[in-house]
C-alpha cells in the first residue's frame, strides 16, 4: 500500500522557480495589506462620520468580508465582475478579493481597538483646540495602530495564506500556483507541495518575528 | 473678560444649571466649590464650547461661544481646560505631549514649539521628564503636565476641572502649588475645586454652587468667613 517512493531531488530543482512565486505571494500579500488598512481606516471614520449613508456602506462592507468564504470573495472579483464585462487579470482578481476581505477584517479589529481609546482622550484634543479630523489622526489614530497591531499582523499571515486561492482565478505565478504548474509537469505531488508547505511556513513565521521587532521599535510606550 | 449671562443646561430632564450670571474678569481667579451634581465642572465645559449650552449666552472678549458662526476650534486656542482626569496622550512622550497641538494647530515651527514646551514644562518642574513616556510619570506629574500641555498655547484664560481630585492624597500639594505660582503670575483663573484651603488662598473671588444655582458668590474672607446662603453655611460645616 505504501510504495511511493520520494523524489526529492527533482523538487529541489524546482526551488529557484517556487521561489520566485513566493516573491509573488508577498507581493500581493503586502499590497493587499497596504491597501487593505487604508480602506479599513476610511472605512473607520465611514463608521464614527454619523452619516447614514457611509456608516451602512461600512457595516455592508464588514458583514460580507467576515461572514463569506474568501474563497467567495475571490471568485466575485473575478468571475463576478466578468460577467458585467469588467474581466480583470489573475493577479488583479486575487489582490482584489484579498484586499477587500482585509479591508473587511481590519476595520472590524478597528472598531475593538476604538473602544479601549478612552472618550476622554478625543475631548483633550478639541480642548486643545484640534478638529475633529485632527484629534482623530494625531491622538486616536495612531493608538488604535498599535492596539490593533498584534490583530494585524494575524491579517498579514492569512493574506499570504489565502493567496493560494488564486489557482482557482488561473493564478499561476504566486507559490500555490507555481507549485501547481510544477506537479502537472511532473507528478511529484508530495515533495513539490510539502516544498510549498514549508516555504509558506517560514514566510509567515518571518512575517511574525518582523513584526514583532517593528513593534519593540515602534511602540517604545 | 468671560461674561456668563442667565446660561441654562439640561441634560434629559435633569436641569444641571439654572440660569447662570458670573462675570470674570482679566487677571482675575474665580473658584467655583460646591457638591457633586451642582453643575460647576458642566459650566467649565460649556464655556470653552465642549457643551451646548440651552439658552443664555457666554462671550469670551466678545465672542459668543455657542453662536453658530464661531470657530471653536480657534476659540478654544484661547481658552485652556485641564480635567480631573489628566488625559496625557499615552503614545507621546511629555515633550511630544505638549509639541503637539502647537505644531498642528497653532502652526508653530517645531523648534518654536519645542522651546515653549521646554519652558512650560520647567515652569511645572518637569524639565527632566521631558523625553519620558507618560506612563512613567506620577498621576502629580501626569497632571502638572496636562497643564504645562494646556499652557503651551499661550491662552488667555485657565479652566481647571476638579484637577486635583483624581490624584493620591500626596500628590495634591504639587499640583496646587503650580496652580498658586500661575494665580500669582496674573493668569485669568476659573478653578472649580474641593481643596477650600486653596481657594480661599488663591482666589479674589468665591462662587458657591447648589443645584444648578450660583447661590453665593464673594470675596473668600467673606464667603468663608460670613457665609450668608444656608446651603453654603451647612456645605462649609461639612467640609471643614
Amino acid at each position: 500500500m505504501f510504495n511511493y517512493t520520494f523524489q526529492w531531488k527533482q523538487a529541489l530543482a524546482r526551488l529557484p522557480q517556487m521561489l520566485d512565486g513566493a516573491l509573488v505571494t508577498m507581493q500581493i500579500a503586502i499590497l493587499s495589506m497596504a491597501i487593505g488598512i487604508l480602506l479599513a481606516v476610511l472605512l473607520t471614520m465611514f463608521r464614527l462620520s454619523g452619516l447614514r449613508l457611509l456608516s451602512a456602506i461600512a457595516r455592508t462592507w464588514v458583514e460580507i468580508a467576515r461572514n463569506t468564504p474568501a474563497l467567495f470573495q475571490i471568485y466575485m472579483a473575478h468571475f463576478g465582475l466578468g460577467s458585467f464585462g469588467l474581466h480583470l487579470s489573475p493577479f488583479a482578481s486575487i489582490l482584489l478579493g484579498i484586499t477587500f476581505n482585509n479591508a473587511g477584517y481590519l476595520t472590524e479589529n478597528f472598531r475593538g481597538a476604538l473602544k479601549a481609546i478612552p472618550e476622554t482622550q478625543t475631548r483633550a484634543a478639541r480642548s486643545l483646540g484640534f478638529g475633529q479630523g485632527g484629534a482623530f489622526r494625531y491622538i486616536v489614530l495612531p493608538q488604535m495602530l498599535r492596539i490593533a497591531f498584534l490583530p494585524m499582523t494575524n491579517q498579514m499571515v492569512w493574506a499570504i495564506l489565502m493567496t493560494s486561492l488564486g489557482v482557482t482565478v488561473g493564478m499561476n505565478s504566486d507559490l500555490y500556483g507555481v507549485t501547481q504548474d510544477l506537479n502537472a509537469l511532473t507528478f511529484r505531488t508530495f515533495e513539490l507541495f510539502a516544498l510549498a508547505a514549508v516555504i509558506f511556513y517560514l514566510i509567515t513565521k518571518v512575517i511574525t518575528l518582523g513584526a514583532r521587532l517593528i513593534a519593540a521599535r515602534l511602540f517604545r510606550y | 473678560m468671560i461674561e456668563i449671562e442667565n446660561v441654562r443646561k439640561s441634560f434629559g430632564a435633569l436641569e444641571v444649571l439654572k440660569g447662570i450670571d458670573l462675570t470674570v474678569r482679566k487677571g482675575e481667579v474665580v473658584t467655583i466649590i460646591g457638591g457633586s451634581g451642582s453643575g460647576k465642572s458642566t459650566l467649565l465645559t460649556c464655556i470653552n464650547g465642549l457643551e451646548p449650552i440651552d439658552s443664555g449666552r457666554i462671550v469670551v472678549d466678545g465672542t459668543e461661544v455657542h453662536a453658530k458662526a464661531t470657530d471653536l476650534n480657534k476659540l478654544r486656542r484661547r481658552i485652556g481646560i485641564v480635567f480631573q482626569q489628566w488625559n496625557a496622550f499615552p503614545h507621546l512622550t511629555v515633550l511630544e505631549n505638549v509639541m503637539l497641538a502647537q505644531v498642528k494647530v497653532l502652526k508653530r515651527s517645531k523648534p518654536e514649539a519645542e522651546a515653549e514646551a521646554v519652558k512650560q514644562l520647567n515652569h511645572v518642574g518637569l524639565g527632566d521628564k521631558l523625553k519620558v513616556f507618560p506612563s512613567r510619570l506620577s498621576g502629580g506629574q501626569q497632571q502638572r503636565m496636562a497643564i504645562a500641555r494646556a499652557l503651551a498655547m499661550s491662552p488667555d484664560y485657565m479652566l481647571f476641572d476638579e484637577v486635583t481630585s483624581a490624584l493620591d492624597p500626596q500628590l495634591v500639594g504639587e499640583v496646587l502649588d503650580t496652580l498658586r505660582m500661575l494665580a500669582r503670575e496674573g493668569m485669568t483663573m476659573i478653578c472649580v475645586t474641593h481643596e477650600m484651603k486653596f481657594a480661599r488662598e488663591v482666589s479674589d473671588r468665591v462662587a458657591f454652587f447648589h443645584k444648578g444655582v450660583m447661590a453665593e458668590i464673594a470675596p473668600p474672607e467673606q464667603l468663608f468667613g460670613a457665609p450668608q446662603n444656608p446651603e453654603l453655611q451647612k456645605f462649609l460645616s461639612a467640609t471643614h
